[in-house]
This record gives structure tokens, C-alpha cells and sequence, in this order.
């Protein structure tokens, strides 16, 4: 059916799409969409979380939560309740692996 | 270092054309270091008109030695009018803002070290119109991290003068002489794409960064290496305590004796005064009055310094985001964010300096839920009262053997108590009135760095200055119409004994309304005298039942306990716990938050929850004692 081929297209896209928060410490992902409200996603996309631009987990806080993301040019820190809403991809070899 | 090449004034000795010159810059990029750089000491705070955004006005001079105005605006990343913030600088920068007129030019400071984010300003800033200089600030970490931007072709693709400085290190800041020699015209209109959507002027920043043959610099070995042991998992939390700890003793232990030999020092001042003055009225106004109210209000100061010392060398060598991070999931259980941990704790000293530090919170509604709270802290004020009352009515026995006797578990009752209630507050501030759905905890972290000591300076005098100015003038008048209440009516030509007068008045007046808590009118002077400061309310007491407080402090023991019950001791105590018995207080809220609305709304809401919970108290212990 027409109707599964084009969401079945899209859940492979979704294969490797995941929210910033399910990443693991080290891994890198290319940022696709921040589903938040337009003044925290303007706040972040003029701290460089913008569609398109790579974000990686650089560390955890004590105890998991706030974790650290290295953007171009800075680091951010952020809780999961907001890093949830932020849609990326992952890059290289670690994008099939989990 | 400066790239531009505009043409000068004939003969180069006319003085510039600007008068009035506004520094725009985002958070992070070295705005402020680099403000003080150009003006030093020759700068004063302001608040706009009906906003809680502070600024600053600073002079510099120009070839001829004519003054140039410096108006310092909020660190900002775009010029979209979201925050206050935004809006202030947007107005300031088209000169809508009342009392401020229209910049002749513009200041622009961007982080060498993360151009492509800061260049989006820099196109909304240059799209005003003005004349622009843009600074490459932190060059110095630009270069020693191996990164690099031609700063001609940024300028071409500018339109506007550019140059690399570092304001920590000083160098490149001839380029603001000669942007002022030059008065360069209005840039050519930059073409941005579609202003107002952010991801395309990023994009443009980029091909603009890219053109100027950016080359961003490596990351800091060193912030590594640093992050692995303070942000470790058990490491981090066990040097964020010992920080905590050290910056608490520093407080308490440091500061405390300074606050008591600049006491000692203004009474012993007050007395020499009072020696060479003839006995009278005016001696009177003047020492218990005056110099009482003046020393009232710089008692504070070492406790202030101190903590804005220790503040600024946390945050200026960027461990103070690491904290926050570190703290920010207990803070997050209270619904308030890492960065009000350091503020809250240092109201167990004092609420004055407390409430004054919370301007390292970025989100507005968090900074004011912390500055509601604060007060419930136990201060080093309430100490005494707290001492003297537990000592009048309660016997020294022990409770957990040697460890705790039933004196100190009353005293860590208080404790629990005020904090508690600033829990409770807390919750129910976040959740109706500061919702921070809006405002979620977003912490950008700076690389570490070796505070300035200059910097470091030039901050402990603004805030002692805008301290002594806005909060001092309110504490005087205080004072000075406390001593008159006390002073008043004149008997005779003479002050009248304090039974007879204005301030007995006072508390007769408002004995009924705290008859039912237990207090009777005595109470009730100690209650208006002791806004001036809690611990007040024990010389009243004294000087009410004819004792001096602190020579006879077991008499005035004995007195309390003819005066109060033993229920309408704690309803006493109680009531110390949760009220906002502390004009300082309200006066530096009055200040942090440019208006009396927060610090009424506070005195009211912390009253009322004194008077419920006292009253509460009063007639639980009353049945128990039954």
C-alpha cells in the first residue's frame, strides 16, 4: 500500500533518530529538530544547537543528570527534561550499533 | 591589530563625534572585563525605568580629552525581543528608552573563540544601522589554541571596522581610540538573509566566518582535564562540599569578626563624638540616630565583600557553572536550579549579601523565587534571640549524651525550621506564581581561566558602592525614624522615658493584634524596634525592664520569663523564625529588584505565614504544657 511505503520510509529514517538525551557519553549526532517552544529553541539554536550542526555528550553530571553537550565554539548543560526534546541523528560508526 | 582604514578628520585633533556609545555583547564574551578595561573606575549603576535589568554608565576619554559615555547593555545572544533583557537592549540601541538617548555608536564584543554563534548578533546589531565597532575579544586564547580569523576580510565582509583584543590581557584596545578619531561613517546595509529566523543568519554566519578564513581554536587541554576531576563522579560532588564548605567559614568565620571590629570601631567612634557634642536632642539624634543608622548600614560590608569576593573568583575562573551542574539536581527536587545553591547557603550568614549574589542566576523568575526564600534562612541576626530565649526557658539537659543537649536540638529545630518553609515556599512559588517551564536550566560552561584581580576589584567596589547608595539610604531613614519614634514625644524639652513613648505607642497599639500569640506590649516595641536588625530586640527588652542587655544578660532571662509564657516563648521563637524582621533586607530586595512590589509582597507573605505559625505554635505548646 502507497499508505506503508511512505511511513515505512520514515521509520527507517527513524532508525537512527533519537532524542539528544538517549545518547551515551562520547557519542556525536548531527542536531534535526528541537521540539520545544520558540523561545528555548531560539535560546539554544543561538548557543549552536541549530539543525544541521553537530552536538556531542561530553560528560555526566554526578548522578546522570544535568550532562554536558559540546556544540561549535562551547559547552552547554542541560537536564534531560529538556534534552528529550531535542531530535538528532547520529554520526559514524556508533549510529548502527545500538 | 585593527584592520580599519576609514578616513580621518582632516587634522585628526577634532574631538569624536560620538557622545554617547553603547557595548553590546552575548554572555560569556568578555563584555564586562573589557568595559572595565575602558572606563575603570569612572562608571555608575543604574536601573532603566520599570525594569529589573541593571546597567552601567562609564566615561572614557577621546584624543581631546573630552568624555565619551559608555553605556554598558545586558549580555544578550540576539536581538529578537524575548527577554527583558533583549527588550531593554533593543530599545536602548533605536532609543525608545526613556531618560537614555539614542547611541551615536555601537561597541559590539563577540568571543573570538565561538564566532560563528556570536556573529548572529553581530548581523542583527549592524542591521540597526549604526556605526559599529566590532571586537574580537580573547584573542590571546584564540591564538594560543591555535585558532585564527582574518580580521580585514571580516571587516569587508562586515562593512565595519574589526579587531582582535583581549580586555583581560589589555592589548588591541587602541582599536576604541581609533574608532573614535575616525568616527567612521554608518556601515553599509548588511544583507541578511530573512531577519528574525535564526537558523538562516546562523547560516550566514558561517559563510561570513568562513570567507574570513575562521579557524576555530582547539579546546582548552587544560578545561579537560579540569572537568574530569570536578565534574567526576565522586570526586566532583566531594570538592563542590569542600568549596561549599570553605566559602560558608570564609562567612561566617572571616567575616563575622570583621562585622564585630567595624562595630566596635563605629560605637567607640559614636562615643568620642558624643564627647565633644553637648548634651542634648541633636547629641542624641546624631549618635543613636545618624551614626547608628550610618553603622547599621556598613556592617554589612565585610559580609558583602567577602562573599563577592569569593563569588567572583568562583565564577570568573568558571568553576561557579560547574557548581551549579554539581548542585543542580537536589536544587532541581525544590523546583529552583543549581545556581541559587550558593546564594541560599550564604543566607545562613546573612540574607543582605545573600540576595545580592543571586544576580549570578540568569533566569529572572528563579532569581526572584531565590530572593524570596532566602530570608527564611537562619541568619547569623536571628543567633542571638534565638540564644537568649532557649536559655530564659529552656533547661540545659542532655539528649543524645555528650553529642546533643536539648539547648542545641532546639536551636537545629529553628534551623530545620526556616528551611522547611523555604522549601515549602519554593515549591508553591515554582509551581503558581515563577512557573520556569519557560526558563529550563540552560548553563553555557566557559573554559577555565585565572581571575583577574583588577576585575575581581572593580566588582567588589560597584557592588559595595550600589550597596552603600540604594540599600544604605533606605537602611538610614530607617534608623533615623526608629531612633525618632523612641525619642518622641519631648517631655519637657527632654527625650522621654521609652515607656512614654512613640515606639510604647507603637506597641500598645498593635498589643491586641499579638495578645494571641501571647506577646504583650514589650513584645511588641521589641517587635518594631528589632526591623532594624533582629538582634535589636534584645536591648529593648532590656532597656524596657530597666537591665542592661549585655552586662546582666541573666536578669533579662529572668525578666523574659515574667513577661512570657512558656507557650508564648516559642510562639516568640517561632515567629523569628518566618518573619521579616529586617529592614536591610528589604531594602537590598527593594534594590536587586528596582521596586517596592517583591519586597511588600515579601514582607506581607513572610509576616503572615509568622503570625499563623506563631499563633499555631502558641496554642499547640499551650495544650501540651497542660
Amino acid at each position: 500500500m502507497i499508505f506503508n511505503f511512505i511511513f515505512g520510509r520514515k521509520q527507517d529514517r527513524q532508525a537512527t533518530a533519537k532524542a539528544l538525551a538517549d545518547l551515551r557519553v562520547g557519542e556525536r549526532a548531527i542536531v534535526r529538530e528541537l521540539k520545544l517552544d520558540h523561545p528555548i529553541a531560539e535560546h539554544l539554536m543561538n548557543l549552536g544547537f541549530v539543525p544541521g550542526l553537530e552536538v556531542s555528550v561530553e560528560r555526566s553530571g554526578p548522578g546522570g543528570d544535568p550532562r554536558v553537550y559540546r556544540v561549535e565554539g562551547t559547552e552547554v548543560a542541560m537536564r534531560r527534561e529538556l534534552s528529550r526534546h531535542i531530535q538528532v541523528s547520529l554520526v559514524g560508526a556508533t549510529a548502527f550499533g545500538d | 591589530m585593527t584592520c580599519h582604514t576609514a578616513a580621518r578628520p582632516e587634522d585628526g585633533s577634532v574631538a569624536t563625534a560620538y557622545r554617547t556609545i553603547a557595548v553590546v555583547g552575548p554572555p560569556n564574551s568578555g563584555k564586562t572585563t573589557l568595559y572595565n578595561r575602558l572606563t575603570g573606575l569612572r562608571q555608575k549603576v543604574g536601573n532603566f525605568p520599570g525594569v529589573t535589568v541593571e546597567h552601567h554608565i562609564g566615561y572614557l576619554r577621546d584624543q581631546l580629552g573630552e568624555e565619551v559615555a559608555l553605556i554598558d547593555l545586558p549580555g544578550i545572544y540576539s536581538l529578537t525581543p524575548k527577554s527583558e533583557d533583549e527588550r531593554v537592549a533593543i530599545d536602548v540601541l533605536q532609543g525608545k528608552m526613556p531618560g537614555t538617548s539614542r547611541p551615536d555608536a555601537v561597541i559590539l564584543v563577540l568571543n573570538s573563540n565561538n564566532l560563528h554563534s556570536h556573529l548572529v548578533l553581530a548581523g542583527r546589531v549592524i542591521a540597526l544601522g549604526l556605526p559599529t565597532l566590532v571586537l574580537l575579544n580573547m584573542a590571546d586564547e584564540l591564538k594560543k589554541q591555535n585558532g585564527a580569523v582574518d580580521v580585514l576580510s571580516l571587516a569587508r565582509e562586515l562593512g565595519t571596522p574589526v579587531a582582535l583584543v583581549s580586555a583581560a590581557r589589555g592589548f588591541g584596545l587602541e582599536a576604541v581610540t581609533n574608532f573614535l578619531a575616525s568616527s567612521s561613517p554608518a556601515p553599509e546595509p548588511l544583507e541578511l538573509p530573512v531577519v528574525g529566523n535564526t537558523r538562516s543568519v546562523r547560516e550566514w554566519a558561517v559563510r561570513v566566518g568562513e570567507n574570513a578564513n575562521y579557524r576555530r581554536p582547539a579546546t582548552p587541554i587544560w578545561t579537560k582535564r579540569l572537568d574530569n576531576i570536578f565534574l567526576h563522579r565522586t570526586w566532583g560532588p566531594l570538592i563542590f562540599v569542600a568549596v561549599v564548605i570553605a566559602v560558608f567559614q570564609m562567612i561566617f568565620v572571616a567575616g563575622k569578626p570583621l562585622q564585630d571590629l567595624l562595630q566596635g570601631f563605629l560605637d567607640s567612634t559614636g562615643a568620642w563624638i558624643g564627647q565633644t557634642l553637648p548634651n542634648g536632642l541633636l547629641r542624641s539624634m546624631l549618635i543613636n540616630g545618624v551614626w547608628k543608622g550610618v553603622g547599621s548600614v556598613v556592617v554589612f560590608l565585610p559580609q558583602i565583600l567577602l562573599l563577592f569576593l569569593v563569588i567572583g573568583i568562583l565564577e570568573d575562573s568558571g568553576y561557579l557553572a560547574r557548581a551549579a551542574v554539581i548542585a543542580d539536581r537536589t536544587m532541581s527536587r525544590v523546583g529552583l536550579n543549581g545556581k541559587s545553591f550558593i546564594p541560599l547557603l550564604s543566607a545562613y550568614a546573612c540574607a543582605v549579601p545573600a540576595i545580592m549574589a543571586t544576580r549570578t542566576i540568569e533566569s529572572k523568575r528563579d532569581r526572584i523565587a531565590t530572593i524570596l526564600i532566602a530570608p527564611f534562612m537562619t541568619c547569623s541576626a536571628r543567633l542571638p534571640v534565638y540564644t537568649m530565649v532557649i536559655a530564659a526557658f529552656l533547661p540545659s539537659r542532655p539528649l543524645l549524651g555528650p553529642f546533643l543537649n536539648t539547648r542545641a536540638a532546639a536551636m537545629l529545630g529553628l534551623y530545620v525550621l526556616g528551611f522547611v518553609m523555604a522549601v515549602l515556599t519554593a515549591r508553591v512559588l515554582k509551581s503558581t506564581l515563577l512557573r520556569s517551564k519557560d526558563t529550563p536550566f540552560i548553563l553555557e560552561m566557559p573554559p577555565y581561566r585565572w581571575p583577574q584581580l583588577s576585575s575581581l576589584l572593580l566588582r567588589l567596589v560597584d557592588r559595595g558602592k550600589a550597596f552603600l547608595y540604594r540599600a544604605g539610604t533606605v537602611i538610614m531613614v530607617v534608623s533615623i525614624l526608629l531612633w525618632a519614634a523612641t525619642n518622641f514625644p519631648l517631655h519637657n524639652g527632654q527625650p522621654p522615658a521609652i515607656q512614654d513613648s512613640v515606639v510604647a505607642s507603637l506597641g500598645h497599639a498593635i498589643e491586641p493584634v499579638i495578645r494571641p500569640l501571647g506577646f504583650d506590649w514589650k513584645i511588641g516595641v521589641g517587635l518594631v524596634t528589632s526591623l532594624a536588625a533582629r538582634e535589636v530586640i534584645i536591648a529593648t527588652l532590656g532597656t524596657l525592664n530597666g537591665i542592661d542587655s549585655e552586662a546582666h544578660s541573666f536578669d533579662l532571662q529572668m525578666a523574659l520569663r515574667h513577661e512570657l509564657s512558656l507557650p508564648g516563648a516559642v510562639a516568640l521563637l517561632v515567629f523569628f523564625a518566618f518573619a521579616m524582621q529586617c529592614m536591610s533586607t528589604l531594602a537590598v530586595v527593594r534594590r536587586e529588584t528596582n521596586g517596592w512590589k517583591w519586597p511588600a509582597a515579601q514582607f506581607a507573605y513572610m509576616t503572615v505565614v509568622a503570625y499563623v505559625a506563631a499563633y499555631a505554635a502558641y496554642h499547640i505548646t499551650a495544650h501540651w504544657v497542660r
